[in-house]
């Protein structure tokens, strides 16, 4: 066996590899960017392949309750037999007039959670690593649902967005309703918003009806048009894409985004020094901004 | 924060911000409050008598709106515009529109006396009624609602704008006409809101939200309750604006293709792209509804260059089915038939170069590298054969028929067999370097990327090996994976007979999600731009997105999908069992052309340089102007 991999190194470092023939199979060239990134990454390697997280919250300035709730669990599991890095992130936003807000917030991250962290049980914790059946997708789906129903009985009435983060291996899977955000910042210093906000005037921007300035200042900016807790069926936003290694996930709520720019926050997250100090200095930085609402941030990064 | 309610089906909990008055109430010593009969956003509306009329019972609808402005001065303005506004209404007198009788202010609160209607509201037609309204039933109200909207755009000096059409606000009497009830008298007492609040208008136009509103508001609004009538999908619960997502017909295909075409008019985007006047709507309603009788289907006309149309660049006869893919390799086309033979033509002219006979069929696709040819057949070997003159130059032996099409990387060829064996073969010598036992019959191509290779089985297992041969994961399916995978971005896809599409994380073979197709399906999926475009023998090309698994479109061929489509520009193609070959604009599904060969096709055509090759069972290779 070894043999063969030596002989296929060998192959490979005699001359570059011709292009098999043409049957439609298509690889993109990676940019400039990437192989940068692809080198820094080299540069140093951790092992095992971990995922370190921290997060930050505060009242705000012009609050008395604080109505936003987080949750963060990151799980390594190393040694003769591993399991790839697993961690769930959740970011909520309650609201509601009558004191429900927090009660829908806290509910729908602990039952997502709980549900989670149940259908991963076996697979993380017996020893003979029992698969999950049902897809990333699925179990977040089915998580979010259990939440709209506990929300529905613990606090009617009221709402709350959920913008949870499931990692397992290098996959990020998100579920996603309201208008909390999660983010993706890479190595090249690019950060991109990887969710959509269920808001109209996000909607009136997509369209053109309005520009990002006039929708920072719509007297209908804080107008969602789906939230978990209201409606008879939840259709919540979930997909899948790569962690990008070496760079973050961000999830906040509006009580960050809606404060502090885009650059604002990366600048932040390069002065550091560490990452749990940067994750502080957002929020600091949203509160000496005037701080209007509830600030909730989560900061995750994957090592590998 | 504050929760802003939708009226009626969301809004879960009961109004406690105000207290609502009892029955008995006597208000300013003429009206007796009966009960309840309607909650809005201002106030209440009560059924109350008219003790003016102290001989007969006198019924009317108290409108009660509560002012919660804190500043009294801006109170004051409340209840001037409120009053100014009332004495407009008063002046109104249409069959749809309810008489005011009075209007009074008490404290803090405003009322509006105005005719009780008996009758429901819309809004509670929907909630009480099962299933889909009658659409000549919801065309009927709608050229009502026309012309009481066109009396109020025709009012002088200036249009009367009624800027909430909505079920709820739009009654329907004993005698099943329409009543306009609610004329926004109680907008002026809407204070600024704070914090986040759910739910939209979602009958507006996006004008509206710019604040600006002309009478082709109302256009949209009405086209917007019709939608919601003929649907029951409540539009403040969905995304706003995205009437255009969900044509009626997509929901009700009940609904006639004229009276949707209407609605779809009068929800356009674009003010300018609406009915200019709320006479168009109202003409164009009418003679939707003369022209289809209201019950009629009319067939979906098919803007499509018809066959006959398309003309293949060549044709080329082989001795049986084709049943696999052809490969272009330096100017030649080469392709496997079921007459044993493979064979090299010339790509643009279709010319016969030369041709090579197996001992047994060919279904798969040929593999080139470096000038030699590779495929399989199912006489139990895979062939090696010079790329310029069908030469043989090595052949070797599996232990049952080859189905799988060869993979060429580092240096080797990867291939399945009936023997359930993955084989890895030495390009140059033609020997084997390992062999890995699946347990069943390997169908499929293997995909090679990032050192692994990735294959599934006939008993549904799904394997990610290493060059060494040695497993890295494996995942099980419920059935069959005939299909071939595609890995993009550490993902792996594949579709298996158990009528699932499957998407793998790469690198540890967790799943991320899976697709629910009508019927199993041994096609492979092919992923371009975040979307995956796959087939089923549910007759159906699917395009899904690659990060939410969400369907973007579907295509209904007349038979089964068996073979993978190809992605070349902005089009799509694929064959059926139909015996066509479909060409579909690749990001809407939409059909631009198809082309009829004389028997199925199974095999996934080839996009090179701007034509299609396909092969046919009706024994031709095709090449058609893509
Ligand atoms: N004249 C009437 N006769 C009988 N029922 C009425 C009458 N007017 C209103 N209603 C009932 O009361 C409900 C609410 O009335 P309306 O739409 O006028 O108030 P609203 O929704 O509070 O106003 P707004 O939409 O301006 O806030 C209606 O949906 C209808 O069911
Ligand atoms: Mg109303």
């Amino acid at each position: 066996m070894l043999k063969f991999f030596d002989k296929l190194r060998s192959l490979f470092n005699k001359k570059e590899p011709e292009k098999p023939a043409l049957d439609n199979i298509v690889t993109a060239p990676l940019s400039d960017a990437q192989l940068q990134s692809i080198k820094a990454l080299s540069a140093h390697r951790y092992e095992p392949m971990q995922l370190i997280a921290t997060s930050a919250q505060s009242v705000g300035r012009q609050r008395e309750l604080n109505e936003d709730s987080l949750f963060c669990l990151s799980t390594t599991i190393a040694g003769n037999t591993s399991n790839p890095p697993f961690g769930l992130y959740i970011i909520a936003d309650g609201m509601g007039g009558h004191q429900y807000g927090e009660i829908a917030s806290n509910t729908a991250i602990r039952v997502i959670a709980g549900y989670v962290l149940k259908k991963f049980h076996d697979s993380l914790f017996s020893l003979t690593g029992t698969p999950v059946e049902e897809s990333l997708q699925e179990i977040l789906q089915a998580a979010t649902s259990e939440a709209q129903k506990a929300v529905l009985h613990e606090a009617p009435g009221s709402g709350t967005t959920v913008t949870a983060a499931l990692i397992v291996g290098q996959q990020l899977t998100i579920a996603h309703v309201g208008d909390s955000r999660a983010y993706l910042i890479y190595n090249d210093q690019r950060m991109e918003a990887i969710t959509r906000d269920h808001s109209l005037v996000r909607r009136l921007e997509e369209l053109g009806q309005i520009t990002a300035a006039e929708a920072a200042v719509h007297p209908q900016r804080n107008v969602l048009y789906r939230a978990l807790g209201q409606g008879e069926t939840l259709e919540s936003d979930i997909t899948t894409t790569p962690f990008p290694v070496g760079g973050y996930l961000l999830i906040c709520t509006d009580g960050l985004w809606g404060v502090v720019s885009d650059n604002e926050l990366r600048r932040i997250l390069n002065e550091g020094p560490t990452m749990q100090r940067a994750c502080q200095n957002m929020i600091a930085a949203a509160n000496a901004a005037g701080g209007p609402d509830n600030i909730s941030a989560v900061l995750v990064q994957l090592l590998g | 924060m504050e929760t802003k309610h939708i009226d009626g089906s969301v809004g879960i909990e009961k109004r406690t911000t105000t207290g609502q008055l009892a029955s008995g109430t006597n208000l300013g010593n003429r009206y007796v409050v009966q009960e309840v009969i309607g909650v809005g956003g201002m106030g209440s509306v009560y059924r109350a008598r008219d003790l003016h009329f102290p001989n007969v019972v006198k019924l009317v609808a108290v409108k009660e709106m509560i002012n919660q402005a804190p500043d009294p001065l801006v109170r004051q303005t409340i209840v001037q515009n409120f009053e100014r506004e009332a004495n407009i209404l008063a002046t109104l007198s249409h069959p749809s529109i309810p008489r005011i009788y009075d209007y009074f202010t008490l404290e803090n609160r405003s009322y509006l006396v105005l005719e009780f209607i008996n009758g429901k509201d819309l809004e509670t037609v929907l909630a009480q009624s099962e299933g889909f309204l009658p659409e000549e039933q919801v065309l009927a109200w709608g050229i009502e609602l026309c012309d009481v909207i066109a009396f109020l755009h025709g009012h002088k000096p200036d249009p009367i704008i009624f800027r909430d059409m909505k079920p709820s606000n739009v009654m329907i009497n004993q005698h099943n006409h329409i009543i306009l009830v609610d004329f926004g008298i109680a907008k002026s007492f809407q204070v600024g809101q704070k914090g986040t609040m759910i739910g939209t208008e979602g009958y507006s136009p996006p004008e509206q939200y710019r604040g600006e509103a002309n009478t082709q508001a109302d256009i949209y609004a009405l086209g917007a309750t019709m939608h919601h009538l003929l649907t029951r999908r409540d539009p403040r619960l969905e995304a706003p604006f995205s009437f255009a997502e969900r044509p009626v017909r997509k929901i009700n295909p009940n609904v006639s293709i004229e009276i949707e075409a209407v609605i779809n008019t009068a929800l356009q985007y674009n003010a300018s792209d609406r009915f200019k006047r709320i006479e168009d709507f109202k003409s164009a309603l009418m003679s939707a509804g003369k022209k289809t009788g209201m019950l009629q289907h009319v067939a979906p006309v098919a803007p499509v260059i018809q066959a006959g149309g398309i003309k293949p660049i060549w044709t080329f006869q082989c001795e049986d089915e084709i049943r696999g893919s052809s490969m272009v390799y330096n100017g030649a086309v080469y392709t496997g038939c079921y007459d044993n033979n493979l064979y090299a033509l010339n790509a643009a002219t279709g010319e016969f170069i030369w041709k090579y006979a197996a001992e047994g069929g060919i279904v798969s696709r040929p593999a080139a590298y470096e000038d030699i040819v590779y495929f399989g057949s199912e006489d139990h070997r895979v062939h090696a054969v010079s790329a310029r003159s069908g030469k043989v130059a090595w052949m070797y032996y599996t232990d049952d028929r080859v189905r799988s099409s060869p993979r060429v990387a580092e240096g080797h060829l990867f291939i399945g067999s009936d023997d359930k064996f993955l084989h890895a073969i030495n390009l140059t010598t033609g020997r084997r370097a390992w062999t890995f036992d699946t347990g069943a019959e390997i169908r499929g191509t293997p995909f090679v990327i990032n050192d692994l290779v990735f294959f599934g089985n006939e008993a549904g297992d799904f394997f990610a090996l290493n060059f060494h041969g040695q497993i890295k994961w494996r995942y099980k399916a419920k059935r069959n994976i005939t299909s071939s995978p595609w890995v993009q971005d550490n993902v792996a896809y594949f579709n298996s007979m158990d009528g699932y599409m499957y998407a793998l994380d790469a690198r540890t073979g967790f799943l991320l999600w899976r697709f629910r197709m009508d019927k199993p399906s041994i096609v492979s999926p092919i992923v371009n731009d975040g979307i995956i475009f796959t087939g089923s023998a549910d007759g159906y090309i699917y395009a899904v997105e690659a990060k939410s698994a969400k369907e973007i479109w579907r295509y209904k061929t007349e038979h089964q999908v068996n073979g993978s489509p190809v992605i070349y520009r902005d089009a799509l193609y694929c064959g059926s069992v139909d015996g066509n070959l479909y060409c579909l604009e690749y990001r809407t599904g939409r059909l631009r052309w198809k082309f009829a060969t004389k028997g199925p096709i199974t095999a996934a055509p080839l996009a090179y340089d701007d034509i299609i090759y396909v092969g046919s069972h009706d024994h031709y290779i095709y090449a058609l102007l893509a």
